[in-house]
């Protein structure tokens, strides 16, 4: 049985909802890091235009959208695939749990290794943090995005394997529902980091 | 005096049925596109004659779709829209200080490099 709270909300759903909250106003900090300091950079390469370097070198924009395109879509997709695996759990079917969990937790890997791969491929590119102020504002956001991700990609899995084992009875979906939570504030902050970053120019 | 507490109740805000999400996941899919579509025609390799006529309206058209899918997930998908008011509260306060964070910090900024220009 349920205790009793003060508010008659179960405190567990509310930490994670204060949790929220607060990384809110984390992650603004990073956007505004990033607003404040677009254009600003003395030194390519850069994001959405072409640059060639002192010593003659080549540098080409060097965001990748269609990439990144298909990764948002991905993490879009898991916002709907999580809160799917929730409704099978609050139905009792272990069937639909485990299989809508596992394709979240199947698009959250493949955005995580986007972003490994995006990353690698910038510092082969000459990007890095120390190199102008988008390789620090950028890396900054993203990395904490990316990280962020890589959390919510645990959580889910240790959920799943309980999930296999059983031990997500509808009494129990609670626990999915905070995990859910965190990934959709996940994906809400993408929302607004892919057209922030990536595509305004 | 005994606090007053109320039993938690988690039947009390039903949640939507999957048809729903499906169609807010199509919606959100459909409003990526159209951002994505919208970057193309204006400054991607599709870009054409049209382009200029677009980019005054470019930035606050990215804006208002990625807050209309911000919302929906918010909404349907973090159940906002059927669960207590007080989650939405806890939610939406910071949000607002996010947003006073942000347009404060590039307000100041942009005050202090046309400062710095100006000598």
């Amino acid at each position: 049985m349920e205790h009793a709270t003060s508010t008659g909300l179960d405190s567990r759903k509310l930490a994670i909802w204060t949790f929220i909250g607060s990384e809110c106003m984390f992650f603004a900090t990073l956007i505004s890091n990033y607003l404040v300091n677009k254009g600003r950079s003395l030194v390519g390469p850069y994001p959405h235009e072409p640059w060639t370097s002192p010593s003659g070198e080549h540098f080409k924009p060097i965001l990748e959208i269609p990439l990144v395109t298909l990764g948002t879509a991905l993490l879009l997709f898991s916002s709907l695939f999580v809160v799917l695996a929730l409704s099978g759990a609050q139905r009792g079917s272990r069937k639909a749990l485990v299989g809508w969990l596992g394709a979240t937790i199947f698009c959250g890997i493949f955005f995580v290794g986007m972003q490994v791969y995006e990353f690698t491929h910038f510092v082969r590119e000459g990007l890095t943090l120390k190199t102008n102020l988008f390789g620090a504002s950028f890396f900054t956001l993203t990395g904490f995005h990316g990280t962020h991700v890589t959390i919510g990609v645990i959580w889910l899995i240790t959920l799943w394997i309980l999930a296999l084992r059983g031990k997500i009875p509808p009494a129990k979906s609670l626990n999915l529902e905070m995990a859910a939570l965190y990934w959709h504030f996940v994906d809400v902050v993408w929302i607004v980091i892919f057209p922030v970053v990536y595509l305004i120019k | 005096m005994a606090a007053h507490t109320t039993s938690v109740d988690h039947q009390e805000h039903s949640h939507p049925q999957a048809s729903v999400y499906a169609k807010v996941g199509l919606v959100l899919f459909v409003l990526t596109a159209l951002e994505v579509g919208l970057y193309e025609i204006t400054y991607g390799e599709h870009a054409g004659s049209s382009a200029s006529a677009i980019q005054p309206f470019f930035v606050p058209l990215l804006l208002l779709l990625s807050a209309f899918k911000f919302a929906l997930v918010a909404m349907y998908y973090m159940h906002l829209k059927q669960d207590s008011k007080l989650f939405s509260g806890i939610f939406v306060f910071p949000l607002i200080i996010a947003a006073v964070i942000i347009i404060g910090l590039m307000v100041l900024m942009a005050y202090h490099m046309a400062f710095a220009r100006s000598g």
